[in-house]
């Protein structure tokens, strides 16, 4: 381990990737990078192929994805390492999600931690080339991203290629296999299931993706051990995250706060509601609504759970009581629907379907049959595509159903409420299919 | 000798002809717009010979049956 | 109208009666094929009872192909050795028309054996071979036309006039469901497969409708490197 893990007193223990960030008030370059964390401890052992020592790390810390899945980050590893072929990580920093902005705030203010991240995988589990894919209408992020990617060459840090990836930009173009697939030279559209990416991915060999944020956390962990990492966070759930929290809240913004923290306080960490909610939106617009009544839910998987809840990529959105929960529905429904990739049956004629039907709904013009219609079309969504695009936007449909139930009965008895005609509290992007998939 | 079997649909390379659900209908349904449902991926034995000809008849080969993987 | 040849050996009549009998399975095949192929969805059938009729009618094609090879090639009218039956042109007999025969039956060997293998091919490159049945069909029709010793015959004119009716009313109507959009490919094909009964009606009235075809279809070769 080089330098001191940063729990100086006074200091947040839930402050770590960001910490660099309230220490200067300024996006960290290599030299700030290097006087905070040293440099990235790559084993000796760089001429062997694998460095298990990583992994038991990971596999004791309990690092588990931050990109929305929660896989345990050992795990991937662990199964890319085993494969055959040299191994190619893929840093998933396309961060496709309108409602979440971690990934570029952290790309913006400690791109090095992620990239050390994707170096010491690299070294894990025996890759020679590192893909870095942002989508390339983020021209300020390339930008900043090449420049960090050519400090690190400039000062000869890492024995792996880092090369920067422009992608086009669309909600599925950031799935794991929709990356695997543009690498590959094809469009980036999701893939049906075999072969595995950690298999057979980029170029026919194993292929690690790994979201933004968890990179960054594995090059900490890397430097200060699993016993520093479970400093924070629950056991079962052991770590911080970034949460991007938005809508009703007084300071809306990117924060980093350990898991199991109340949403409560989260959303005080924003600097407080606004107004009186009725919900949130957690997860993303693949997420769920959760009712105000929960919010004293801890941010784990383990307490959401049983609410139909995941923490997801740690969106959080507060709906305050004078929205319509319905109406922000349907858009982002409507938003869902356009942005599919249109390649099954459920995306290209199923989800549109309810998206159409939900719009009604909220606007106050439905028919006796249309509750029971959506309720069925909704059911139909869930694991009929070749990826989870339907099933995210089913999970929504059916928890607006259930959290703004008193809405939709007053909507389908007395048509849209006057919450209709106020400004959108979702910034959703309009719902227009792609321009391009390559 | 492991005799479970399972299907699985290539959602991408389906295009709803429906011949699946023609040959198989115990297992496979169709929704409104001819597209294939399948409340549970395993396959009775009884059903296997069915299974097979449904696999045969799909003009876009999505519909497969694979060995159940332990 | 030309009195039918009455002294030839059975091993002809079968031949031609094979071979008629072949273009008409043949025919049968490609309508169902292409009848099925688009998201139709039949009332009172079963797609998959389409799917195995035109299955099952390919096989037919082939058993009734192979007895109009063979009993050719045993018939001592014509002296055609076994190799012409994959080998196209090399034949002594109305050389180029033969050729066109063997080069239809060597497609749809090519279609069966694929489909047969189908789900160890994958479907992009079965598909592939499986279009080449497409050119199978006007081949087999050249070919006929060319060596039948019936073309003359009012009742096999009638015979091709139904076979190109149906296969060209099967593409019609299936680029007609296939709309709208990409007008331009569709009509394209349309006019392709509009083309094919124009250039078979010239050629039959240029050709072998004409006396002294026989002779001029005797000296009509192919000559691929190297002639004799």
């Amino acid at each position: 381990m080089n330098t001191s893990a940063p729990t100086a007193t006074g200091v947040a223990v839930d402050t770590r990737l960001l910490s660099g960030w309230y220490a200067t008030g300024r996006p960290a370059d290599l030299t700030d990078h290097l006087r905070q964390y040293g440099t990235p401890p790559v084993t000796a052992a760089r001429g062997n192929r694998h460095s298990a020592a990583l992994i038991r790390a990971l596999e004791a810390a309990g690092l588990t994805g931050r990109g929305g899945a929660g896989f345990p980050t050992a795990q991937k590893l662990r199964a890319v390492a085993a494969g055959r072929g040299r191994a190619v990580i893929v840093v998933n920093a396309m961060e496709s999600e309108p409602a979440s902005h971690k990934d570029q705030f952290l790309l913006a203010v400690a791109p090095h931690l992620v990239l050390d991240g994707a170096v010491l995988a690299a070294e894990a589990v025996g890759a020679d080339t590192v893909h870095v894919c942002v989508p390339r209408a983020r021209s300020t992020q390339h930008w900043q991203l090449s420049a960090a990617m050519d400090e690190r060459r400039r000062a000869c840090l890492d024995a792996v290629s880092l090369r920067l990836q422009g992608l086009p930009h669309a909600y599925v173009s950031s799935e794991s296999t929709s990356l695997v697939r543009w690498l590959n030279g094809g469009e980036a559209r999701p893939q049906g299931a075999p072969p595995r990416s950690h298999e057979r991915g980029v170029g026919r060999r194993p292929t690690l993706v790994h979201n933004a944020e968890t990179l960054a956390h594995l090059a900490l962990v890397a430097r200060y051990g699993p016993v520093w990492f479970r400093q924070a966070g629950t056991p079962d759930e052991p770590g911080t995250t970034l949460v991007t929290v938005s809508g009703a809240v007084a300071a809306p913004g990117v924060l980093e706060i350990s898991l199991g923290t109340p949403l409560t306080a989260v959303l005080d960490r924003a600097g407080g509601p606004a107004e009186p909610l009725q919900a949130i939106l957690l997860g993303g617009f693949a997420g769920v609504w959760l009712p105000a009544q929960h919010l004293g839910t801890p941010l784990t998987r383990r307490d959401l759970a049983p609410l139909g809840a995941a923490p997801g990529a740690g969106v959080i959105v507060a709906l305050p009581r004078a929205a319509c929960g319905l109406t922000e529905t349907a858009r982002v429904l409507a938003y869902l629907a356009a942005h599919s990739a249109r390649q099954c049956g459920p995306c290209r004629l199923g989800l549109p379907a309810v998206a159409e039907d939900f719009t009604a709904l909220a606007a106050g013009r439905a028919d006796p049959a249309l509750l029971s219609r959506l309720r069925h079309r909704t059911g139909l969504l869930p694991d009929r595509g070749a990826c989870r695009h339907p099933d995210g936007a089913a999970r929504l449909a059916a928890s607006a159903l259930r959290t703004f139930a008193d809405d939709v009965e007053r909507h389908l008895t007395y048509g849209a409420c006057p919450a209709v005609h106020r400004p959108p509290l979702l910034a959703v992007p309009p719902a227009e299919p792609p321009e391009a998939w390559r | 000798m492991n005799r479970d079997r399972t299907l699985r649909i290539d959602r991408i390379a389906c295009t709803g002809h429906g011949l699946c659900a023609e040959l198989l209908p115990e297992l496979v349904a169709l929704d409104e717009w001819g597209y294939p449902v399948l409340p549970q991926a395993a396959v009775p034995a009884r059903l296997q010979a069915h299974a097979r000809r449904a696999v045969a008849a799909c003009p876009v080969l999505a519909l497969r049956m694979e060995h159940t993987p332990r | 109208m030309t009195t039918l040849a009455l002294t030839g050996s059975p091993l002809w009549y079968a031949s031609r009666a094979g071979g008629s009998l072949a273009l008409l399975l043949l025919t049968a095949t490609v309508v169902l094929g292409v009848a099925s192929g688009g998201r139709a969805a039949p009332r009172s059938i079963g797609r998959f009872e389409i799917g195995l009729l035109h299955r099952n009618l390919s096989v037919l094609t082939l058993v009734f192909l192979v007895v109009h090879v063979v009993t050719a090639v045993l018939d001592p009218f014509v002296h055609l050795g076994w190799a012409v039956t994959v080998m196209p042109f090399g034949a002594s007999y109305r050389p180029l028309w033969l050729g066109l025969g063997t080069v239809a039956f060597d497609l749809l060997l090519a279609v069966l054996v694929t489909s047969a293998l189908r789900l160890r091919m994958g479907v992009r490159r079965w598909k592939a071979v499986h279009w080449l049945a497409y050119a199978a069909w006007p081949f087999a029709l050249f070919h006929g036309a060319g060596t039948g010793t019936d073309t003359r015959l009012s009742l096999q004119l009638w015979l091709y006039a139904g076979c190109l009716a149906s296969v060209v009313g099967a593409v019609w109507w299936r680029l007609a469901k296939a709309g709208p959009g990409r007008a331009a490919g569709r009509l394209v094909a349309a006019v392709t497969t509009g083309a094919v009964p124009v250039v078979l009606t010239a050629f039959l009235a240029a050709g072998p409708l004409q006396p002294g075809w026989a002779q001029r279809a005797a000296t009509t070769a192919l000559h691929l490197g190297g002639g004799r």
